[in-house]
């Protein structure tokens, strides 16, 4: 076997399909989205080249400026909820009863396709006869918020909602990575006198650093691409309160028809999640891998 | 040296046979599709000599999903092959936003099917100046002359020529509950202060007066809409539109202002800017709320509906929406405009039959479409002699004796004015814009495309 990898026409050969999916489907594209970015389009008919017109408009967009306000918002809040995530692991990955239930509970809603998450909190959300909304007027509150009608609560009602869901995906990633700790570090560790609280933070937490430098390039990359949820529940309403810039992306390509311009938001995003996790690399960069 | 080269020699021999295989099944396709060409023929051709000719039709009406409208569509289509032996129609359906998906790509690489539907105004324009649609004149002239309700087969015309024939007719009436307007002793309101009124009493009793799912923001814009044609006439905002006009006019800054009024009096159901069209719906359904103004494409759920309780259906009734004192439109006048309609593509290699096919189909489509799936067709209807519940009748009555019919705002405009349009409404419901800059926003928006 080993004779064969060495051939390089195999190597090739074994590549291929996957490259040709890869470059098809991936890189084609982007570079497409680039060279329309430098259109004036209307995705049908005729178009122009305008250069970086579209860009300069861009830049003074206050839509845009503020739909990626709302993005790197969500990228804030997706990454601080990491920590509780960790957290959950840590105390699942212990030895409590039920966690093996606990852990599938945990994983459902990333079982669930996103339009079916959006119709739940559609109803949890609905400002009269949601669950939210009853439970609060059973508790006496009177003027109930009306929250995805609210322009300065839809944002963070959203939020719960793709927090929620994706919180099984990382709880599962922290969990894997906390297992795969030696048990023999965490028994010296508490024969050195160690409480459970200084295990879990001056052992366990370092030795799985990478993981979770990982999952914070995930969860902010993640969120500044976000669509899903938002178009299903509000469609970046009411009036851009909750729209993210892959939201405005969409409306300006399908709604406007300003394909040219979608195109340069699109590749805008791309710019702007490169730059973030190179960011990320460096600032988390750090020399010595942990080794067992 | 010998075992590498065998190992390469497999890899290769392993993808050419993935390959044969693949090439296989397509002949095996192909053989049996020429194989069932070769039985038609010989069945048919006792009766015709002409050439075989196939017609590529695409519609959005899925068995699923609308299932009445796709079995109007097929025995259309059935009786039509046999009428016409050396033509085989070949129908791909897809979902409505698949397909507005599909026909702007097939459009790109200029593969459009032969026949196939379109929406007026705003949605047709990039294909007609991308040259892709046919022009339909002649049809209009000759077979379907007089045969479309006036002002619907002209929303598929640019600058003079028609390119898409509708089939679909709506109009927006003000449907009400009737058992809770009763409840609480009101009566339908023929005047603007008269429906306040309504609306006041409603709100008194705790009941919400008009469900309204304004997240989709069309349905906000229909009730401007008609508030613009209730101050301004018929003609203000169409003229603001077209640019003969301004969207500064004082009848459609006014009619923003009673936008605001009816929001501040809570007039609109709790929460409407975060609703969509289908909750709002609900809403009207579960009897939560008295009124909804909605397209007249929902009758069916007020008549005929199985699923809809039998004394809700009983208990809705419908109003034309009220007018204003002063103002200078009048009751007859509604927001609505033609549906879906056919198109004819310009580059089809049998275009001739194709028009044939269009020609037959607007005509069996208008004969059926009422009485089988409940939809208005936009050719004209003769309701004598028909079983029709009488919402239908009273409608199809009204829509006889309407003096304009005036198209949905969005449609009328083009996509990205539309946009803001669509946007502006939010705002002004939400009350984050003011009339004036509803207006204003609007006119800037306008006047940027001329």
């Amino acid at each position: 076997m080993n004779k064969v990898m060495s051939n390089k026409l195999v190597i090739a050969l074994y590549v291929l399909p996957a490259l040709i999916l890869i470059v098809a489907l991936i890189y084609v594209p982007i570079i497409l989205t680039g060279y329309y970015g430098l259109m004036d389009w209307n995705g049908i008919g005729a178009m122009t080249f305008i250069g970086l017109e579209n860009y300069t408009e861009l830049l003074q967009d206050a839509k845009f400026w503020q739909s990626a306000k709302h993005s790197f918002l969500l990228a804030l809040f997706s990454s601080l909820s990491l920590i509780i995530y960790l957290l959950i692991s840590l105390v699942l990955a212990g030895k409590i009863k039920g966690a093996n239930l606990l852990r599938k509970i945990y994983l459902i809603p990333m079982l669930l396709s996103s339009v079916a998450i959006a119709q739940l909190w559609l109803k949890i959300y609905d400002p009269n006869n949601g669950i939210l909304n009853s439970l609060l007027e059973v508790l006496g509150v009177e003027n109930t918020p009306t929250w995805l009608a609210d322009p300065d609560l839809v944002l963070y009602a959203i939020f719960v909602a793709i927090l929620w869901q994706y919180a099984g995906f990382y709880i599962i990633i922290y969990y894997a990575a906390l297992k795969g700790i030696p048990e023999s570090l965490v028994e010296a560790a508490k024969i050195d006198g160690a409480n459970p609280i200084q295990i879990a933070y001056k052992i366990k937490v370092p030795l799985i650093a990478g993981v979770i430098k990982v999952t914070i390039v995930l969860a902010i990359v993640g969120s500044l691409k976000y669509f899903d949820l938002i178009y299903v529940m509000t469609g970046g309403g009411p009036n851009g309160a909750s729209e993210v810039i892959a939201s405005y992306m969409y409306r300006q390509a399908f709604g406007s028809y300003n394909f040219g311009y979608g195109s340069a938001v699109a590749f805008f995003l791309l710019i702007i999640t490169l730059i973030v996790t190179w960011l990320i690399r460096k600032l988390t960069a750090s020399e010595d891998e942990v080794q067992y | 040296m010998k075992s590498k080269w065998y190992k390469v020699f497999m890899a290769f021999a392993l993808i050419a046979l993935l390959a044969l295989a693949a090439c296989g099944n397509d002949e095996e396709e192909a053989g049996s599709d020429s194989n069932s060409g070769g039985e038609t023929e010989e069945n048919e051709s006792g009766s015709s000599e002409g050439e075989e000719k196939t017609i590529e039709f695409m519609h959005l009406w899925p068995e699923g999903s609308s299932k009445q409208h796709y079995e109007i569509v097929e025995s259309i289509i059935d009786q039509y092959e046999t009428d016409n032996p050396n033509v085989t129609v070949e129908v791909e359906i897809l979902g409505n936003e698949q397909y507005k998906e599909k026909l702007k790509v097939l459009s790109t690489s200029n593969e459009l099917p032969d026949v196939g539907m379109t929406w007026a105004a705003g949605f047709l324009e990039p294909y007609v100046s991308g040259n892709m649609f046919a022009s339909l004149d002649d049809l209009l002239e000759g077979p379907l002359n007089d045969q479309f309700v006036p002002g619907t087969a002209e929303a598929y015309a640019l600058e003079g020529t028609t390119y898409g024939l509708p089939l679909e007719l709506n109009i927006t009436p003000l449907y009400y509950n009737k058992a809770i307007f009763d409840e609480h002793g009101l009566e339908a309101p023929e005047t603007l202060d008269e429906f306040k009124e309504v609306v006041k009493t409603l709100v008194d009793n705790g009941v919400t007066p008009i469900a309204l799912g304004n997240k989709d923001r069309w349905t906000g814009s229909m009730w401007y809409m008609y508030l613009a044609d209730r101050f301004g006439g018929p003609e203000v905002l169409t003229n603001a539109i077209n640019r003969s006009g301004t969207f500064e006019d004082p009848a459609l800054v006014e009619a923003a202002e009673e936008i605001k009024n009816l929001v501040e009096m809570d007039a609109f159901l709790k929460g409407f800017n975060g609703l969509g069209n289908d909750e709002a719906k609900g809403y009207f359904i579960n009897e939560q709320a008295a009124m909804y103004l909605m397209g007249t494409w929902d009758l069916p759920e007020w008549t005929t509906n199985e699923d809809n309780p039998q004394e809700f259906r009983d208990s809705i009734e419908y109003m034309k929406f009220p007018t204003v004192e002063g103002g200078q439109g009048d009751i007859d006048s509604f927001v609505g405009g033609p549906g879906v309609g056919l198109f004819v593509a310009e580059d089809s290699d049998v275009q001739a039959e194709a028009k044939e096919f269009v020609s037959f189909f607007v005509e069996q489509w208008g004969q059926q479409a009422v009485t089988k799936a409940g939809v208005i067709p936009a050719t004209k209807v003769d309701t004598e002699g028909t079983d029709l519940p009488q919402m239908y009748i009273d409608i199809l009555n009204d829509l006889n004796d309407a003096s304009n019919i005036t198209l949905f705002a969005d449609v009328q405009m083009s996509p990205s004015v539309a946009e803001v349009h669509l946007d502006m409404i939010q705002a002004l419901f939400g009350d984050a814009a003011t009339p004036e800059e509803f207006a204003s926003e609007q006119e800037q928006a306008l006047a940027d495309e001329e």
